[in-house]
């Protein structure tokens, strides 16, 4: 017996030590790929906003602007609904219409996110260059809205990454609400809350579940690269305009990469990968310390109130 | 009873694995990769070669130019493909002697979409690259107007469309609009992909398409063929000779012999902007690319037969694939190169 317990903790050991060595030699093999630009540029190329393959001129600047804005874009608009669908899903919903209503959402995740970028080119684009066509002449002075109405742009990409975001949040988020004890709910059902206010209690407990799940959407959101560079519209520009054709760091390496003849070329979009793989690091890491400093928060009220309770 | 049954359906399943097993063990088989704008060319003469030379079975990736070129250097593919010549330094960098051979002619057309605009417009080297430079932002300036009298032009702005990969079609349009305006050629420059500075980019020739197909006002490059099955209107370009030509198989063509005459002995040459009547100036070669000494002999024969082939049969199938046959003088002068590549 012992000695099976000691294999297998052996085998799952080595199963996620194995885990960390991957992770480590990706790192590793991006740094000495991108030496070549880590040389010339040094810490500049996270500053610098040109985009030149021909004078041999390069900077992220303008993809981590992309990527990051249409990230959070993305999560604004993808979060209401998310957590809308999970409460819906797993609060109020007639029980007949749950399964369908989560194999649908469900599906969502399952499509390919170039099937994604073609409806996008197809149906997202034109019907979002007419809502940018539409908009009064008082919004369009406004730097969010400023430039012509070209349809391909930053808000076609969030819309698009929003509606990829959707499915796993909503998931996620549906699962942990269904993790709460009917004890929390039935407590505030007895302390006379109304259906609305039971809701919000089951929220606020699994709040750091909750968060969880929007973080996963926006690890997928930084990710995503078909789909986005299908509709952004591929400028290297920074800017703040939501009609504005801008590029992320995923799409650039997509496009760029099989082309890229010369070696500086080719280590200068190996940086822009290790760029984007420095980022969604610290962004992981950001929501996992935000994750557990909520954690340790739900202690501290528990506590009192259980010695008002003694008291 | 049951027993014969199984032993013969034995037989015939084991039997059915013999046949399927493919070629016998004389077959040579050879790798190459590179450009993705000749592949469907490529394709259907690699099936037309094999139904020639069934021990023949040639493999290509179309991973892009650079990649070709990369894998040719390191001797990972036997044979490489471009759509843009090898530079001095790639060829340095190759140590070895690599021979560029000329297969097939490629147009790229400007496209775009103005509308109730359905005339065919004319358009010069110099008024393209003022408007990729975003120097003309109207489709009705007046140096527009001044090539197409009679035709009435809108005062919408023009949405510039370029690749937003790097590919060799870029390599052909910037290489033209460089010949064209000088001030395109310092600020842009030549490569497979450059710093645009205005407009969006489409992934693909397929993506420039569906965007100008999709966006009014705007104006793209393609290759003639995805100009001619998308449907999407494409003008004609002022060549050296100061006529507004089309893109069509025999204007083509036409470039490529009138370059022929002072073909250098590497053929590697662009003809954009070639002089000469009925000549289109946006067309371009793309090419193979060998090495002069391969190491496997066999393959090598085998090539160079394909080459032949290629150069006679093979561009029988070019203008129904969309692209242009090469003129009877390149192809002179590149079975005199053949030659060259020691088997």
């Amino acid at each position: 017996m012992g000695r099976k317990d000691l294999v297998f903790r052996a085998g799952t050991g080595f199963f996620g030590l194995l885990l960390i060595l991957i992770v480590a030699a990706i790192a590793v093999e991006l740094t000495r790929q991108s030496a070549l630009s880590i040389q010339k540029f040094g810490l500049a190329f996270w500053r610098t906003e040109i985009w030149d393959p021909v004078a041999g001129d390069f900077g992220a600047w303008p993809f981590m602007w992309g990527t990051l804005y249409s990230s959070v874009l993305a999560l604004m608009l993808a979060t209401p609904i998310a957590l809308g669908i999970a409460v819906f899903l797993s609060e109020l919903c007639p029980a007949s219409l749950r399964q369908p209503l989560v194999f649908l959402t469900e599906l969502l995740a399952a499509i390919p996110s170039i099937v994604y970028g073609l409806w996008g080119i197809f149906v997202l684009v034109p019907a979002v260059r007419a809502l940018e066509a539409a908009t009064p002449e008082a919004l369009r002075r406004l730097p969010l809205f400023s430039g012509p109405p070209l349809g391909v742009g930053m808000l076609s990409a969030a819309v698009i990454l929003a509606v990829m975001v959707i499915p796993f949040t909503s998931s996620v988020a549906r699962e942990v609400l269904r993790s709460v004890p009917m004890a929390q709910r039935e407590a505030a059902y007895a302390l006379g809350a109304t259906r609305f206010e039971a809701i919000r209690s089951a929220l606020f407990y699994a709040r750091s579940g909750i968060v969880g799940a929007v973080m996963l959407g926006f690890g997928r959101a930084l990710g995503e690269t078909m789909a986005v560079t299908m509709v952004i519209g591929n400028n290297p520009q920074a800017s703040l305009s939501l009609f504005a054709p801008q590029y992320t760091m995923a799409a650039v390496i997509a496009n760029e990469f099989t082309e890229a003849a010369d070696d500086l070329y080719l280590h200068a979009l190996t940086e822009i990968g290790l760029v984007l793989f420095i980022i969604t690091l610290v962004v992981n890491s950001l929501s996992r310390l935000l994750i557990w400093s909520m954690g340790r928060s739900r202690r501290a009220p528990r506590a009192s109130a259980a010695g008002e309770a003694a008291a | 009873m049951n027993l014969v049954r199984q032993q013969t359906t034995a037989v015939a399943v084991a039997g059915v694995l013999v046949m399927s097993a493919g070629p016998t063990a004389q077959t040579v088989r050879i790798n190459g990769a590179g450009a993705t704008f000749p592949y469907p060319l490529y394709s259907k003469w690699f099936d037309e070669y094999r139904k020639t030379r069934p021990d023949v079975q040639i493999n290509y990736q179309s991973i892009g130019s650079g990649g070709g070129i990369r894998q040719l250097t390191n001797q990972t593919v036997f044979f490489g493909a471009t759509d843009g010549p090898m530079t001095d330094e790639q060829l340095t960098a190759a140590k070895a002697p690599i021979l560029h051979l000329p297969t097939v002619l490629g147009a790229v057309v400007p496209v775009y979409n103005i509308p109730n605009v359905k005339a065919e417009l004319r358009f010069s080297g110099q008024v393209l690259a003022d408007i990729f430079l975003g120097r003309i932002t109207k489709w009705n300036d007046g140096a527009i107007a001044k090539l197409n009298p009679g035709v009435s032009l809108p005062a919408t702005d023009i949405t510039v469309v370029h690749r937003s990969d790097g590919s060799g079609t870029t390599y052909i349009w910037v290489d033209f609009l460089s010949k064209s305006s000088p001030a395109f050629k310092s600020t842009v420059g030549v490569s497979t992909a450059v710093k645009w500075p205005t407009g969006v980019g489409g992934k693909g020739n397929e993506g420039v398409a569906g965007l100008v197909s999709q966006a009014p006002g705007s104006l793209g490059y393609v290759e003639l063929i995805y100009a001619v099955q998308s449907r999407t209107t494409y003008g004609s370009v002022q060549n050296q000779a100061g006529e507004f030509i089309k893109a069509t198989e025999q204007s083509v063509t036409a470039a490529a012999a009138a370059a022929s005459r002072q073909m250098p002995a590497d053929f590697r040459v662009s003809i954009t902007n070639a002089p000469g009547k009925g000549v289109y100036p946006v067309s371009s070669f793309t090419w193979l690319l060998f090495f002069e000494n391969p190491k496997d002999k066999a393959q090598a024969r085998v090539m160079v037969d394909f080459m032949k082939w290629a150069l006679s049969e093979g561009q029988k199938f070019a203008g129904p694939l969309g692209y242009a046959p090469l003129p009877p003088e390149v192809v002179k002068l590149e079975l005199a190169a053949l030659a060259r590549i020691r088997m």
